[in-house]
């Protein structure tokens, strides 16, 4: 891959990237009160005392929060912290009821660690390590509405006080590319892990993305924070408008100020925040309400243990164990809805087969990729909500496995499935789509075709072989798909050899 | 280290305490003689001391994650909430309109 | 005969049970007490006399029916107002909380009305519990029930716990509620003649109690005696999982275990305490207090605190820190004050609201609080001030090697006039020299009547225990108690 360069007025520039990423911890309820943390509630309805900041109101942490963020330090290998302290961040807004929001900023739950991007899903090799500085669980704020009333802003606290993990990279993306695939894997792996529902649209994960520009070689520029991101294609825009911008700036003779923006998609712009420029002296000190958290090795063992397979290892998994190919066991792998699909297609494919799961592996594999994925592309529909499920694709590729129905065939009956949600072999049944292996019926079919083709079956014998094709297609055609494909073979190559 | 005026200025203001110039100004020597008393923290020798942070040994305790376990910290409880504030509609708490 | 005003919890208590009185009968006489001194001793933001006598009406209709009554069964008591009491306002003596009707009781109010307490009102303090002499409240001062004899000057009833001593050594409550954060409860009951005392940091929930400083803040009990508020502490106490710092421990039995035999116990009398200067009738208490612990059979340990000195101004960085965080939720939005002059958008609304709502003294401490936390300041003061506080803490761990507990003079004076020191802010702070490092070290400290000084005041003696040894501190005041015969009453003036 090759780097990626702003053309300036006066030369190349490189970008340099950083996320910070915020990501909802997937629990019931809120890091430091029991009101619920379910998406969508009517206002103020999931707050508690707590979360109101009502006077004498105390946080006590909610294990689950911890839990989930201490798994996700180890599913990118991060240095896990026993000792860890929770920080207050002083700031006074509308949606902040403490005046303060309780955060880790001295000494996070999670330090060091890493993940491995691809830069080329055709080329598993293509890969880079994108480290992360740290993890730190913190409280969310509540919302603001700003539409609802002519002089006043109504403040919903629904999600004040939810637990987030801020993920904080380093410094080490240098393209939109980058960026968009270390979020995307980010959420991959939050998603495979459980800690995260990863839905973007929904608010569960957002990035505030650092961008700066340098010439390649020089020390790193002065960057400017583009908050509350929220897709991957935004935050690749992000990258791109934000690095363009500054280098404009520069060559025009300014300099970069370091700020807080914001995105806009409509516009594809980037402008500044002036409203929270204000100060920016949050006064951070450790919480007097909290006792700093020590996790004991028991409590570590048990996240350790808990934690599923992760993406990178099934990938290298698929591919040599199951003997998958690089492209198929990215895109097998790359949500945790998908691989959980296919492994369970798999496992009752292999049943069905009497076979074992990496002797199915590639027929299993090509025909989600490449027939369920386009059928339920076609419907709008996706993995998660399609109403064929991994038995019931199972049964339909058992069908073709044991030769009672074509593969073209199979793409009918799948269409039927995703229609009716009746089973493959029901389909079958009730359709007369069963393959003949009747020999007189493909011999009579086979002669009908020869006599009409007299002139091709003269080039064939005269050594034009590419031709043998298109007498099975036809007498496939004749039999209207249902002929045996094999026997089809067989016959025709008796006739006409 | 001593405070002027727009010091004290500047810390009302990250305080969100609105005064008049004559209140800070008052302030100033105020804030000076506290601070210079304070600041005989500065010559005890601290090598090695650690800041404390908890004042008697104690261990954080970790909740359940289950919703509404205890109600006097858990939701559903809108109107108890809203009940005493200046300016609630429509289940929310209002403020002034702020422009973002 | 004994007016039913006069008896102290136990008194009280063991009285409706035997049947010599009803409940009710004794919290229509301190309702009455109650109603005839609010005029000129201001120790009560609000009276809640109803909830008196409904408690009491409870009490009696247990006893009629045979049921257990609790520890506190038919003694009514006063609530100082930092404790949000369900339906009634709570305010923390300031304009910010006027009007706040909580929809949720503390653990600490809840355990007594579960004990069987009854509420006379919620007393008044110094605002948010910042200050010395109840000068600081914005509903006026506490006015002491002590003179100096032949000397109508209204004197200070000590802070921030003022309302709880007043009303207690006026005898218009038998007991009350006090929270300690530098010397909130000792200071205050040393002031007025009374006994009052702070448990180990994390015995008594802070849960529903209105913070000032969350890592020193102590609720604990002000009473007639020693065994009024161990009776009183055991009902308070006790562990709840919605205060992350709650210690997660039985509540010990104190009163049974009253004990005012010293023989075999150390008494620390640490060197550092006898400043330059020391008024002679606080020396001379002292003294006496350390004859009387001879008396009771213990042996007295010179010992030393070497870092006592940094004591005051560790706390006047670490507690305004503090509170300038834990008050930012004042903010005009959720409940309290508003105030949103024409045009105002939110932040000006804050600033509006904050600098209405909050009093002179509470503005002070948010500022020095709001000052070192800021950046390029927060290791030089408040960093370096937490080191200092494990040092001060260190010192307490070595001496209580050597020493059961501490004895030392609760303050450094007896009471001041109203006015005397409220013009200097540093003065003041000054009062806190001898509880502040206690209350840094989080460790059990009580203040017991000693005598009276020239001016006929009386003054405290201050043992200090190990953390959760509240058995020994109250076992040492107990010896004190027997040995200083203190009976001295104010004259009723009001």
């Amino acid at each position: 891959m090759s780097e990626y360069r702003i053309q300036g007025a006066t030369g190349e520039w490189e970008v340099v990237i950083g996320l910070e990423v915020h990501a909802q911890i997937t629990t019931n309820a809120k890091l430091f009160s029991g009101a619920a943390t379910a998406f969508g509630a009517e206002p103020n309805t999931q707050v508690s005392l707590v979360d109101a900041a009502m006077p004498g109101m105390l946080p006590v942490p909610n294990r689950e929060c911890i839990r989930q963020a201490v798994r996700t330090g180890l599913a990118i290998n991060a240095k896990i912290n026993k000792w860890s302290r929770f920080d207050r961040k002083n700031y006074f807004y509308a949606d902040l009821p403490q005046g303060y929001q309780i955060s880790q900023l001295y000494h996070p739950l999670v330090g060091e660690g890493s993940i491995e991007i691809q830069l080329d899903d055709k080329n598993p090799e293509s890969t880079k390590t994108i480290g992360i500085e740290r993890i730190h669980v913190e409280q969310d704020a509540g919302k603001l509405m700003h539409d609802q009333h002519p002089t006043m802003s109504y403040v919903d606290l629904n999600r004040s006080g939810v637990a987030l993990m801020e993920i904080v990279s380093r410094p080490d993306m240098r393209s939109p590319a980058e960026a968009g695939a270390y979020l995307a894997k980010l959420r991959t792996i939050l998603r495979y892990v459980g800690s995260c529902d990863g839905n973007m649209d929904q608010g569960s994960m957002r990035a505030d993305v650092n961008v700066s520009v340098r010439r390649p070689g020089d020390p790193f520029g002065t960057r400017t924070e583009t908050k509350n991101v929220n897709s991957v294609r935004f935050v690749m825009a992000v990258v791109e408008q934000e690095a363009k911008r500054q280098v404009a700036v520069i060559e025009d003779g300014g300099t970069v100020v370091q700020e807080t923006r914001l995105y806009d998609p409509d516009r594809n712009e980037t402008r500044s925040m002036r409203s929270k420029e204000d100060a920016h002296d949050y006064r951070y000190f450790p919480d007097p309400d909290l006792l700093p958290l020590e996790l004991d090795d028991a409590f570590l063992e048990e996240c350790r243990a808990s934690l599923p397979e992760l993406p990178d290892a099934k990938r290298h998994r698929y591919e040599t164990a199951l003997g998958l190919s690089a492209y198929n066991a990215g895109v097998l792998t790359a949500d945790v809805e998908t691989a959980r699909w296919f492994e369970a297609l798999l496992a009752e494919t292999a049943a069905r087969a009497k076979k074992s799961e990496a002797e199915v592996a590639k027929q299993a594999s090509n025909w989600l990729i490449s027939e369920l994925f386009g059928a339920l592309n076609k419907l709008g529909r996706s993995l998660e909500t399609s109403p064929v499920s991994p038995a019931a694709g199972a049964e339909l590729l058992a069908l073709v496995a044991d030769g009672t129905i074509s593969g073209s065939i199979a793409k009918q009956v799948l269409e039927k499935m995703l229609e009716s949600g009746d089973g493959a072999a029901a389909i079958v049944e009730r359709e007369g789509l069963k393959q003949t292996s009747d020999t007189g019926a493909i011999e009579a079919a086979i002669d009908g075709i020869l006599a009409a083709n007299a002139d091709k079956v003269e080039q064939f014998k005269a050594g034009k072989e590419a031709l043998f094709g298109f007498f099975v297609g036809q007498t496939m055609k004749a039999m209207q798909g249902k002929a045996n494909p094999q026997l089809v073979n067989e016959l025709l190559k008796k006739k006409l050899g | 280290m001593s405070v002027d005026t727009a010091t004290v200025a500047k810390i009302a203001s990250l305080a969100r305490i609105k005064m008049t110039e004559a209140e800070i100004d008052a302030m100033v020597p105020e804030l000076n003689g506290i601070l210079a008393w304070v600041e005989q923290l500065g010559e005890v020798d601290v090598t090695g001391i650690e800041p404390m942070t908890a004042v008697i040994p104690n261990r954080q305790r970790l909740r359940e994650d289950v919703v509404n376990a205890d109600p006097q910290t858990g939701g559903d409880m809108r109107d108890a909430v809203l009940a005493n504030a200046p300016a609630a509609e429509h289940g929310f708490f209002g403020v002034p309109k702020v422009i973002e | 005969m004994t007016e039913l005003t006069d008896l102290g919890i136990a008194a009280l208590r063991d009285g409706i049970a035997k049947g010599d009185f009803t409940a009710t009968e004794v919290a229509t006489a301190f309702n009455a007490a109650v109603e005839a001194a609010q005029p000129a001793l201001n120790a009560f933001i609000v009276t809640t006399p109803d909830k008196a006598l409904e408690a009491a009406a409870k009490v009696d209709a247990d006893r009629a029916a045979g049921k257990p009554l609790g520890k506190m069964a038919g003694v009514p008591i006063g609530m100082k107002d930092l404790f949000a009491t369900k339906g009634v306002q709570t305010t923390a003596a300031s304009h910010i909380l006027e009007g706040f009707v909580p929809p949720y009781e503390s653990t600490v109010s809840r355990k007594l009305w579960e004990a069987g307490a009854g509420m006379l009102g919620k007393l008044n303090l110094d605002q948010f519990a910042m200050g010395s002499s109840n000068e600081t409240s914005a509903f006026g001062n506490v006015i002491s029930p002590w003179r100096r004899p032949g000397d109508a000057t209204p004197l200070a009833p000590g802070g921030s716990s003022g309302g709880s001593s007043a009303a207690v050594a006026a005898r218009i409550a038998p007991a009350a509620t006090g929270t300690d954060t530098g010397g909130s409860i000792r200071q205050p009951a040393a002031f007025t003649g009374i006994s009052g005392i702070k448990p180990t940091y994390g015995r008594c929930s802070r849960w529903g109690v209105v913070a000032f400083a969350s890592s020193l803040d102590q609720a604990g009990a002000m009473a007639h005696d020693v065994t009024d508020c161990a009776i009183m502490l055991e009902a308070m106490a006790g562990f709840d999982p919605k205060d992350s710092t709650s210690l997660d421990l039985p509540v010990p039995e104190w009163t049974a275990n009253l004990n005012a035999d010293m023989r075999g116990k150390k008494v620390g009398i640490p060197r550092e305490y006898r400043l330059d200067g020391m008024d002679a009738d606080v020396a001379k208490s002292w003294d006496d207090g350390i004859a009387w612990m001879k008396d009771a059979g213990a042996e007295i340990v010179e010992i030393s605190l070497p870092h006592t000195r940094y004591a005051l101004p560790t706390y006047y960085i670490i507690a305004p820190a503090e509170a300038s965080s834990n008050l930012a939720r004042y903010d005009g939005v959720r409940y309290g004050l508003r105030e949103l002059p024409e045009g105002a958008g939110l932040q000006d609304m804050y600033a509006a609201t904050r600098a209405a709502g909050f009093g002179p003294e509470v503005k002070r401490r948010i500022m020095i609080g709001t000052y070192v936390l800021s950046a390029g300041f927060y290791d030089a003061y408040y960093t370096q001030a937490q080191k200092v506080r494990t040092l001060i803490s260190h010192d307490f761990t070595n001496a209580f090697r050597e020493v059961d507990v501490i004895l030392v003079p609760t303050a450094p004076s007896s009471a001041f006039a109203l006015g005397e020191k409220s013009a200097d802010p540093l003065e003041m702070y000054l009062n806190d020299v001898f509880s502040v490092p206690a209350s840094l070290a989080g460790l059990p400290a009580m203040s017991v009547p000693a005598g009276l000084d020239r001016n006929g005041l009386p003054l405290g003696l201050q043992v200090i225990g190990k953390a959760f040894d509240e058995q020994g501190v109250l076992n040492a005041s107990l010896a004190i108690e027997q040995r200083a015969q203190f009976s001295a009453r104010p004259a009723k003036w009001w």
